[in-house]
C-alpha cells in the first residue's frame, strides 16, 4: 500500500553544523541513518606542496593556515621539527614562553569547540560566554604577536621577542577568572538532563577502534587510551611541568566533553606552573641567518588541541625543503565519524561531529 | 433586533477583530525584540541598538525588510500549496484570540456595551484546542511543497510533535474543566475567583503537563526539533523567504501568546488579582497607580544613569516612584486610587502574568539544548500522557469524594 524508499540528502558543504566545509552524504531511513560518506577536500589549499618552493623560514606563515583555530600549536611544530633536524638547542625561557602560548591556544580552541558543540545542540547562550573568555585570550596573543588568528608567533631558533612588558600580569588577570567562568559554562551543560541525553552513549568511539583507526587527541583518551604526545614523547620541555591526562571510559559523545573540559583546566595547571618559574635570559637560539638544515629528514610530533600534530620534512641541504608533510590530527579522526555515527539519528550527527572537532583547514591542507 | 443590539452583537465584535489582528502583529514585533533584548542581556551581548533609540525601530525595519524582500518559490515547489501554507498556519492562530478574554467585567463606551473579549464561547477550551491543531497542516503542506529533504524532515518532525503533544494539551486542561464545571474561558476564570484559588494550586500536575506541551506544541526551544537550525538548517520553512517566512514567523509568535493566555486563564485566575482576600494590598488593583510612577520613575532615573555610565539612578528613581505611587494609593487624593477602572486593572493583571510566560519562553531559549526526536517523543508518551491522564483521574475521585471545590 505504502512504498517508502530510503532518503540520500547531503549535509553541506555549505551547512550550519559541519564546521566548515565538510560534506556529508547521508542513507537516510527516515530520520536513521544507513550509510554515511564524509567527503572532504573543499578547502584543499596544497600547502604541502607550496612549502617545496619556500624557504624554511617562509613556511611557518602556511602552517597557521593550516589549522587556523590552533595556529600556534603549528607554528610550534613546525619549528620544532626543523630544530630538530638542524640540531638547535633552545633557550629555556623561549621553551616556557611556548609552553604558555601553546596550552593559551588549547584554552582558546577548546572554548571555540565547546561554543560550537553546544550550539549544535541548540543550547546557544554557552557559545556567546566561551567566546567572551576566547577574546580575553585572543587580546593576549594580539598584545604578543600583533595577530588574532594567524600567528606566525615563533621563529626557527625561539621566538622573535620577548613578551610585552606586563604581559604575564595578563596571562596571571584570566587564570584567576577563568575558573569562575568556566563553572558558568558547566552550570549550563554538565549535569542538563536534556545535555546528557543527547551526548551520553551517542558516537561511542571503543579504545581498540580508536586505536585502529588511528585516532588521536581528546577522543582517543576519551576511549580510555592513555596517549598524549606532551607525556609520551615530551617536547618544549613539557616533561618538567606536572599535570594530569584526563581519560574518558566509555567513549562517547559525553566522555570527549568531559575529557575536554579537564584538559582546559589542567592547562591552566600548566600555565600557572611555566609563569612561576620562568627563566631569564634569551629567547632566540644563535641561528644562521639563512636557514639550511643538514640533509636528511625529520619527523616531529606535538600534542595539538585537536591530537596527535606530525610534521614530516625531508631536506637535502637546500635552503627549501625537498618534501614537507604534515599529519592532520583532523583527517585521522574524521576517518572514524561513520563507524561513531553508525545505526544513528541525524541529531547524533551534529553532536558527534561537534564532540570530534575537526577542522577542515587541517583536514584538507 | 433593535439598532443598540445589532451595534453591540455585530459590529462591535468585527471591530474588535480588526483591532486584533492589526495589533497582534505590532505586538509580536515589539515582542521579538523583547526576546532579542533578554536573550542578548542573558548572553552577554547589546542586542539590536542601531535602528532607533536602544534598537525601538529595529521590528519596523525587519517587517520593512521582510515585506520588500524577493519571495521565491522553488522551482520545483507545488505553487499552490506552497502559497497556501503559511495562510493555512497563521489564521488558526489569530482564529485563536477569539475567545481570550483580557478582563472581566463588559463596560460601556457611548452608551453602547463593549465586551473585553470577542467571543464567549461555551465551548471555548475546545475551541482553543481544535483551531490550535489545524496550524500542523499548512506546516506539513509547507515542508512537503517546498520539495525539499531539509523541508520534509522538518515537516514531517513537526507534525510527529505535534500530534503527540496534542494529547497531553488536552488531558491538562479536563482537569481544569472538571474542577469549574464549564469550557468557556470566561465561565473558568469566574470558577476560579468563586472557589478562592487558583486552579495552579489542585491542578499542579496539569500545569506542569499543560505548560511543557505547550512549548512543544508551538515548536520552541528546547522542543525547537522542526526547525533545529544545526542539523536541519530551517526545517520546514527552509525554503522560504519573505512575507511567506514573516507570516510562519507571526504564527509561532501568535501561538506563544495564545499559550501564555490559556495558561493564564486556566491555572493562574487569567484577570483575577493574587491575594484578593488581603485588604492591605487591595490599593494594588488599581495597578497602575502603582506602576506607573515606577516605571516613569525608573525610565527618567536610566536615561540619567545613561549620562553617568551607572544604574543607580534607575534604582533610585524606581524607588521614588514606587514611593510616590504608595502614597497616591494611602493618601487617595481625590479618590483616584480607589476609582474602580475594573477593565484597567484586569488587563494590567492579565497582561502581567501573560508576560511572565512570555518570559518564561525565552528564558527558556537562553538555558536548555535541544531534545532529540526520540527523547522528544519519549518524553511525551511515557511520561505526559501518563501524567496528565492521571491527572484526570486523580482530579475525579477527588471530587467525588469531597465535592467540588
Amino acid at each position: 500500500m505504502f512504498r517508502t524508499e530510503e532518503m540520500e540528502i547531503n549535509m553541506g558543504p555549505q551547512h550550519p553544523s559541519t564546521h566548515g566545509v565538510l560534506r556529508l552524504k547521508l542513507q537516510l531511513d527516515g530520520e536513521q541513518i544507513k550509510e554515511m560518506r564524509p567527503v572532504i577536500g573543499y578547502l584543499h589549499r596544497g600547502v604541502e606542496k607550496l612549502s617545496e618552493h619556500r624557504t624554511y623560514a617562509m613556511i611557518e606563515p602556511l602552517t597557521d593556515r593550516l589549522d587556523y583555530v590552533a595556529a600556534i600549536s603549528e607554528n610550534l611544530g613546525y619549528c620544532g621539527a626543523v630544530e630538530k633536524l638542524m640540531g638547535l638547542q633552545i633557550p629555556p625561557r623561549a621553551q616556557s614562553i611556548r609552553v604558555v602560548l601553546a596550552e593559551l591556544q588549547r584554552i582558546a580552541s577548546h572554548l571555540l569547540w565547546l561554543g560550537t558543540h553546544a550550539l549544535d545542540l541548540g543550547a546557544m547562550t554557552v557559545f556567546f560566554y566561551t567566546f567572551r573568555e576566547r577574546e580575553i585570550i585572543l587580546d593576549l596573543f594580539e598584545a604578543f604577536c600583533g595577530a588574532r588568528l594567524t600567528y606566525n608567533s615563533m621563529r626557527i631558533g625561539g621566538l622573535l621577542e620577548d613578551v610585552p612588558r606586563g604581559w604575564f600580569e595578563r596571562v596571571r588577570h584570566f587564570l584567576k577568572i577563568f575558573p569562575g567562568r568556566m563553572k558558568e559554562y558547566e552550570d549550563l551543560l554538565t549535569v542538563n538532563r536534556i545535555f546528557l541525553g543527547r551526548t551520553k552513549g551517542v558516537g561511542v568511539l571503543s579504545a581498540a577502534d580508536a586505536i585502529a583507526y588511528g585516532v588521536s587527541g581528546p577522543p582517543l583518551r576519551a576511549s580510555g587510551v592513555n596517549y598524549d604526545v606532551r607525556k609520551a614523547l615530551p617536547y618544549s620541555s613539557y616533561d618538567q611541568f606536572e599535570f594530569d591526562v584526563p581519560l574518558g571510559s566509555h567513549g562517547d559523545t559525553y566522555d570527549r566533553y568531559l575529557v575536554r573540559m579537564e584538559e582546559l583546566r589542567q592547562s591552566c595547571r600548566i600555565i600557572r606552573q611555566a609563569l612561576d618559574r620562568m627563566p631569564d635570559g634569551e629567547v632566540r637560539a644563535k641561528v644562521p641567518k639563512y636557514i639550511k638544515p643538514p640533509a636528511g629528514e625529520v619527523y616531529h610530533v606535538v600534542e595539538s588541541p585537536r591530537g596527535e600534530q606530525g610534521f614530516y620534512i625531508v631536506s637535502t641541504g637546500g635552503e627549501m625543503p625537498y618534501r614537507v608533510r604534515f599529519r592532520a590530527p583532523s583527517f585521522v579522526n574524521l576517518q572514524a565519524l561513520p563507524l561513531m555515527c553508525r545505526a544513528g539519528l541525524v541529531a547524533d550527527v551534529v553532536a558527534v561531529i561537534g564532540s570530534i572537532d575537526i577542522v577542515l583547514g587541517d583536514c584538507d591542507r | 433586533m433593535d439598532q443598540k443590539a445589532l451595534i453591540e452583537q455585530v459590529a462591535i465584535p468585527i471591530l474588535q477583530v480588526l483591532i486584533a489582528v492589526a495589533v497582534v502583529p505590532l505586538l509580536i514585533l515589539y515582542l521579538q525584540l523583547v526576546e532579542r533584548k533578554v536573550l542578548g542581556f542573558m548572553q552577554v551581548r547589546l542586542a539590536p541598538r542601531r535602528v532607533g533609540w536602544h534598537g525601538l525601530l529595529q521590528p519596523i525595519a525587519d517587517a520593512v525588510k521582510l515585506m520588500t524582500k524577493e519571495d521565491t518559490i522553488p522551482a520545483k515547489a507545488d505553487r499552490f500549496l506552497f502559497t497556501l501554507a503559511p495562510i493555512v498556519t497563521v489564521a488558526p492562530a489569530l482564529a485563536a484570540l477569539a475567545v481570550i478574554p483580557i478582563a472581566g467585567t463588559p463596560f460601556e463606551v457611548l452608551g453602547y456595551q463593549v465586551r473585553p473579549w470577542i467571543s464567549d464561547l461555551n465551548i471555548g477550551i475546545v475551541y482553543l484546542l481544535a483551531i490550535s491543531s489545524l496550524g500542523i497542516y499548512g506546516i506539513i503542506l509547507g515542508g512537503w511543497s517546498s520539495n525539499s529533504k531539509y523541508s520534509m524532515l522538518g515537516a514531517l518532525r513537526s507534525s510527529a510533535q505535534m500530534i503527540s503533544y496534542e494529547v497531553p494539551l488536552g488531558f491538562a486542561l479536563i482537569g481544569v474543566m472538571m474542577l469549574a464545571g464549564s469550557a468557556s474561558t470566561v465561565s473558568i476564570v469566574e470558577a476560579q475567583r468563586s472557589s478562592g484559588w487558583w486552579y495552579v494550586l489542585p491542578q499542579i500536575v496539569g500545569f506542569f503537563c499543560y505548560f511543557i506541551s505547550a512549548v512543544a506544541e508551538t515548536n520552541r526551544v528546547p522542543f525547537d526539533l522542526p526547525e533545529a537550525e544545526s542539523e536541519l538548517v530551517a526545517g520546514f520553512h527552509t525554503e522560504y523567504s519573505g512575507m511567506k517566512f514573516a507570516l510562519f514567523f507571526l504564527a509561532e509568535y501568535t501561538n506563544m501568546i495564545v499559550v501564555s493566555s490559556i495558561v493564564t486563564i486556566a491555572f493562574f485566575g487569567g484577570w483575577l488579582r493574587p491575594f484578593p482576600n488581603v485588604e492591605a494590598l487591595s490599593w494594588v488593583e488599581n495597578g497602575w497607580v502603582f506602576a506607573t510612577p515606577l516605571v516613569l520613575g525608573a525610565f527618567l532615573g536610566w536615561l540619567a544613569g545613561q549620562r553617568l555610565g551607572s544604574l543607580n539612578p534607575m534604582i533610585v528613581g524606581g524607588a521614588l516612584g514606587a514611593l510616590l505611587g504608595f502614597g497616591i494609593a494611602v493618601a487617595d487624593p481625590g479618590g483616584i486610587a480607589s476609582m474602580q477602572v475594573p477593565v484597567l486593572s484586569g488587563a494590567f493583571w492579565f497582561t502581567l502574568k501573560v508576560s511572565f510566560f512570555l518570559f518564561a519562553y525565552i528564558w527558556f531559549r537562553g538555558t536548555y539544548p535541544r531534545y532529540r526526536y526520540d527523547q522528544l517523543m519519549q518524553l511525551g508518551w511515557k511520561w505526559l500522557i501518563p501524567l496528565s491522564v492521571g491527572n484526570v483521574i486523580v482530579t475525579g475521585l477527588v471530587m467525588l469524594l469531597v465535592g467540588r471545590p
